[in-house]
């Protein structure tokens, strides 16, 4: 019996203590008042449900339960703050006060979402505040994911929140004007965490916390919550990168390069599922640069192999990506589709244009494009010179290995 | 709530303006000025004079020392503020936004303590 009680619990704190998390924060209007609350509430389930049942409803009994714990706090911290008495009483439910519906729960959600990829909070702060509240991870689990100390990464939420109150960063989705540029900072923020979990040194790989499948999750949730065509675009893009994670290290650690990969070790179901996204992401009226970088895994996804890749589609894609976004790395890659399209020569000339104008030249995989496009027209001696060059410049180790390996090979 | 938007400028670049550019830009700053005191976001605010007349004011170990010039040596100056009252941080940077000077230099808004 009291086992049971238990595992509900559990199973309630795993599948909604964030919900009641982000109400909470919207309730008390501060983050460290609702996870006290949050923490209060869970310790009083655990006391009360074993005595009197689970209720019907276990969210709002934590909601309500959680809100009660914080008045009683303020109170008892009212006796040496006059001023929180007045917010005690402010935050005391009406008696029309109706319990939140559903719809108000999945907005709270949203709204922890938006504030926590705040703009107005340092780029590593929305990250780390959003893997803590929305995703529920432990400040610890987060830190070691990062490779930081615990206590710098504890100051640095502990900033951001200081932040949120006292600059008043608010609690809301933001209006429909505001919407596309605070979207993408919600993007970025979950792209760079599913980021650093996929190029992970393989090293330290083993010790740091699943950040590709928290991403995945964060993305998922945003497209249930906000179905917006480049929120679907980079959980597509997302999925479709992920369903090549086994075939992209042999079992010794080292890099395979997407034409050398085995592809019946591809994920075929996250295929399928990143598939059908990005045809619904394209279905909007413009394409955004997430949805195009999907749509390009995608027809790489539907290769049989390298040679059978639609390098034709793969290079128009691009095109229209450069033109949105005219970043030279947009513009390498789009040099190495036009190479496998029309030949290494056009790819390699496209290279050698973007190096004379220096914004790639500290860049290894500009390097290591240029060294293997010389390498499949003949020109051993610029293709040795240039695998050293991004040797050099390369950092982890797996692609360090790579490289000597190829340059290894070249010699032969 | 009140937020205090301080603009950065290059003074630099004002001496470096054509008069016509100049007159413009004084034009668009008392439009805007009137724009946000008609809606009722105007507190007040005013503009200062060149860096060059500005001092830096330290205590140290109980003992005042005064210096010439700004607090910090950067490529922009603090040319003035705007002190406005806004429901949130959102609706300050949306209001900062407008600020002519936030297309040509920085404008950095700080909330006022309130007490």
């Amino acid at each position: 019996m009291e086992g049971r009680v238990r595992e509900t619990i559990e199973g309630v704190y795993r599948s909604d203590s964030r919900r009641v998390l982000a109400t909470l924060i919207r309730l008390l209007g501060d983050f460290d008042l609702a996870e006290e609350a949050l923490h209060d509430a869970f310790t009083a389930a655990m006391e009360q449900w074993e005595r009197d049942g689970v209720p019907l409803n276990p969210r709002t009994w934590l909601v309500s339960t959680g809100r009660f714990k914080a008045i009683d706090r303020l109170r008892r911290r009212a006796r040496f703050d006059a001023s929180l008495s007045e917010l005690a009483e402010r935050l005391e439910p009406g008696v029309h006060d109706a319990p939140p519906g559903d719809e108000d729960v999945e907005d709270d959600r949203l709204r922890l979402i938006f504030t926590c990829c705040h703009p107005a909070l340092p780029a590593d702060a929305q990250i780390a505040l959003t893997l803590r509240e929305v995703c529920g991870l432990t400040t610890e689990q987060i830190a070691s994911a990062f490779l930081v100390a615990a206590p710098a990464m504890a100051q640095r939420i502990v900033r951001a929140k200081t932040k949120i109150r006292v600059a008043r960063i608010p609690y809301q989705i933001p209006s429909r004007a505001d919407l596309p540029d605070r979207l993408e900072t919600v993007l970025h923020v979950i792209y760079l965490v599913f980021n650093e979990g996929y190029y992970a040194s393989s090293g330290a790989s083993l010790t740091r916390h699943d950040l590709s499948g928290e991403a995945i999750r964060l993305a998922r949730l945003l497209v249930d919550l906000l179905p917006e065509p480049e929120a679907v675009g980079l959980l597509a893009l997302m999925l479709l990168h992920e369903s090549r994670r086994a075939a992209r290290t042999s079992p010794g650690g080292e890099l395979v390069l997407l034409e050398e990969q085995d592809r019946s070790r591809w994920d075929r179901g996250r295929i399928a599922q990143g598939c059908r996204l990005v045809e619904r992401a394209l279905s909007s009226r413009r394409p955004g640069p997430y949805t195009l970088q999907a749509a390009i895994a995608a027809v790489h996804a539907e290769a049989a192999d390298a040679a059978g890749t639609d390098w034709a589609q793969i290079a128009g894609l691009y095109d229209v990506l450069a033109r949105m976004e005219p970043s030279p790395v947009v513009a390498l890659n789009r040099a190495a589709a036009i190479a496998m399209r029309d030949g290494p020569a056009a790819g390699l000339a496209l290279i050698d244009d973007l190096l004379a104008r220096g914004e790639l030249a500290g860049y290894h995989l500009a390097h290591a494009a240029r060294a293997d496009l010389c390498r499949r027209v003949g020109d051993v001696a610029s293709a040795r010179a240039s695998y050293r060059r991004a040797l050099d410049l390369a950092r982890q180790e797996p692609e360090r290995r790579f490289l000597a390996r190829r340059l290894a090979e070249l010699s032969e | 709530m009140k937020y205090l938007c301080l603009i950065y400028d290059e003074e630099k670049k004002f001496g470096a303006m054509p008069k016509g550019e100049l007159d413009g830009l004084m034009k668009e700053y008392f439009s805007f000025t009137e724009a946000i005191r008609a809606s009722g976001h105007y507190l007040g605010g005013n503009d200062l004079e060149p860096v060059q007349a500005a001092t830096t004011v330290r205590v140290r170990n109980g003992k005042v020392s005064t210096t010439d010039g700004p607090f910090a040596e950067t490529k922009e100056q603090l040319g003035g503020y705007y002190l406005i009252e806004a429901r949130d941080l959102n609706e300050a940077i949306q209001i900062a936004s407008r600020i002519p000077s936030a297309r040509l230099g920085s404008i950095e808004v700080r909330p006022i303590r309130e007490h």
